[in-house]
């Protein structure tokens, strides 16, 4: 099916603002059968707002979010609706919180909300739940089944008795490589309301699942990780096509599990090294994922590109946009069974800078 | 005779102060030697989620989790950004002056040892690779 989203004006129209080679925001397009039932929807995760002190905040978390609210604005047709995949704020505090959200209001149009860990561990999504309302629901759009998870939970014990106060077991959760951590998880509840949210649904109907952390196991060390992951994709696995999107990992990811396509979104905030550049790590990362390039530090919003989505009955087509390099494909393939870079796939194919180390 | 028993006392004098030669160390002395390292190591750790290092509250963890991507065995290398060979304390500095938005170190400022010494240990048993990128 031809893209029905029309991409030189959007990116004309970006480009008014600020270099589009640079949008740090996730489009997703879902293309099916029916032209009426085309649509798309903006993607955004990760922005890690961070109070300094009072109403200081760190500026370089602030203009990735500043930044994709403001691209998300120009696009033409607008999207449907915005999805945002977690990790709002830092340290989970209100004036974070606050602080993200008065960004997030300028958004034109309705926006759905991923709880991430770092919005979580300090009120357990009290205040959160109050902004955003519910932690974990599903809506239908257009003849889509979405479903938002709360992926981010853990072990009671961990939550409720190990740390002395609020504000340690924020700050535990909120270090990414802290061996104090535990691993994350959809747990008991949400599997039980998964299952009879999905008993309405039929198997033909495409579903999209966003969840922030992976609902795949990639790296425990860094919680790039899901505890009952393979609980989760159990339930997924009767359908025809189902997609997850996830954020956490701030870096470029995509895998095929049985009837399972997994794309992650990069963070506005700051890009994360892969796994296997630690050293000490054994190595997880899904054989199919070919690395983004490594981040110059030296641009603030390097490696805090988007994705243009295409899903074309109910298989991806994403369109990675990056910083100072060129653009990657990534492209379900019929033949294989699973999402492949268009250009870069094959070893012999790829650019020095995807050669982490 | 007098001769013969100075010659074996100076032998003995010899042959004791030969313990505080340079060469000669017992394990006592790699344990303390490891110990020292290590705990040079613990406070790089420490420093490395300090939210006082810089100004703003950022840690060098935030993005460099276990020190990953920080990739000690390419120093010194061109670092194009900053137009010349750089050694990683300079690095170091960068993140501290821009994404921590605080001061600099002096190169043998005992907290910059503890930071590469840290960086260095989460990269242990990766080769030598001076240059590369």
């Amino acid at each position: 099916m031809s893209q029905t989203f029309d991409r030189r004006t959007f990116l004309r129209n970006a480009a008014l603002g600020v270099s589009a080679s640079t949008l740090p925001l996730t489009l997703v397009e879902l293309a099916f059968a029916k032209p009426e039932d085309t649509f798309t929807f903006a993607y955004i995760s990760d922005s890690h707002i961070q109070q300094i002190r009072g109403t200081e905040f760190v500026r370089n978390w602030d203009r990735g979010l500043i930044r994709a609210v403001a691209e998300t604005n120009l696009l033409t047709p607008k999207p449907d609706f915005v999805v945002f995949g977690g990790d709002l704020a830092q340290l989970g505090g209100k004036p974070e919180l606050d602080h993200g959200a008065g960004m997030l209001a300028r958004l034109s149009g309705k926006v759905y909300h991923v709880m991430g860990e770092h919005d979580y561990y300090l009120d357990l999504g009290e205040y959160w739940s109050k902004l955003f309302g519910p932690q974990y629901y599903s809506f239908n759009h257009k003849g889509v089944h979405f479903v938002v998870l709360n992926s981010i939970l853990t072990y009671d014990d961990w939550t409720l008795r190990r740390w002395p106060t609020a504000e340690q077991r924020m700050a535990e959760m909120a270090g990414l490589d802290n061996p104090n951590g535990s691993p994350f998880m959809v747990g008991d509840k949400q599997r039980e309301w998964l299952q009879q949210d999905l008993a309405k649904v039929k198997k033909s109907t495409p579903v999209v699942v966003f969840s922030h952390s992976p609902l795949q196991k990639i790296y425990k060390g860094w919680n790039f990780w899901t505890e009952d992951a393979e609980q989760v994709q159990a339930l997924l696995a009767p359908f025809d096509k189902v997609t997850v999107f996830y954020g956490h990992v701030h870096q470029i990811q995509y895998n095929q599990i049985g009837n399972i396509s997994f794309t992650s979104a990069m963070a506005t905030a700051w890009p994360w090294p892969y796994p296997q550049s630690y050293a000490q790590a054994e190595q997880l990362l899904p054989k199919l994922t070919v690395q983004m390039n490594r981040a110059d530090p030296f641009f603030e919003r390097d490696a805090t590109g988007w994705q243009l989505i295409d899903i074309n009955s109910g298989r991806a087509r994403v369109n990675f946009n990056l910083y100072n390099n060129r653009t990657r494909t990534v492209a379900f393939d019929e033949k294989t069974g699973q999402p492949q870079d268009t250009a870069f796939q094959a070893a012999d194919q790829r650019v020095p800078p995807q050669d982490h180390f | 005779m007098k001769l013969v028993h100075i010659l074996c006392v100076s032998l003995a004098a010899l042959s004791f102060g030969s313990a505080a030669l340079a060469d000669e160390f017992t394990d006592a002395d790699l344990k303390r030697w490891q110990q020292q390292f290590d705990g040079v190591v613990k406070d790089g750790r420490a420093l490395w989620t300090d939210s006082k290092l810089g100004r703003n509250g950022v840690v060098c963890a935030q993005c460099h989790p276990n020190a990953a991507n920080t990739h000690p065995e390419t120093y010194p290398k061109f670092q194009k950004q900053l137009g010349k060979v750089a050694n990683l304390w300079e690095m170091v500095n960068w993140c501290l002056r821009n994404p921590l938005q605080g001061d600099p170190l002096a190169a043998d400022d005992p907290k910059m040892t503890a930071l590469l010494a840290y960086i260095t240990w989460e990269r242990r048993g990766v080769k030598l690779e001076p240059g590369k990128h």
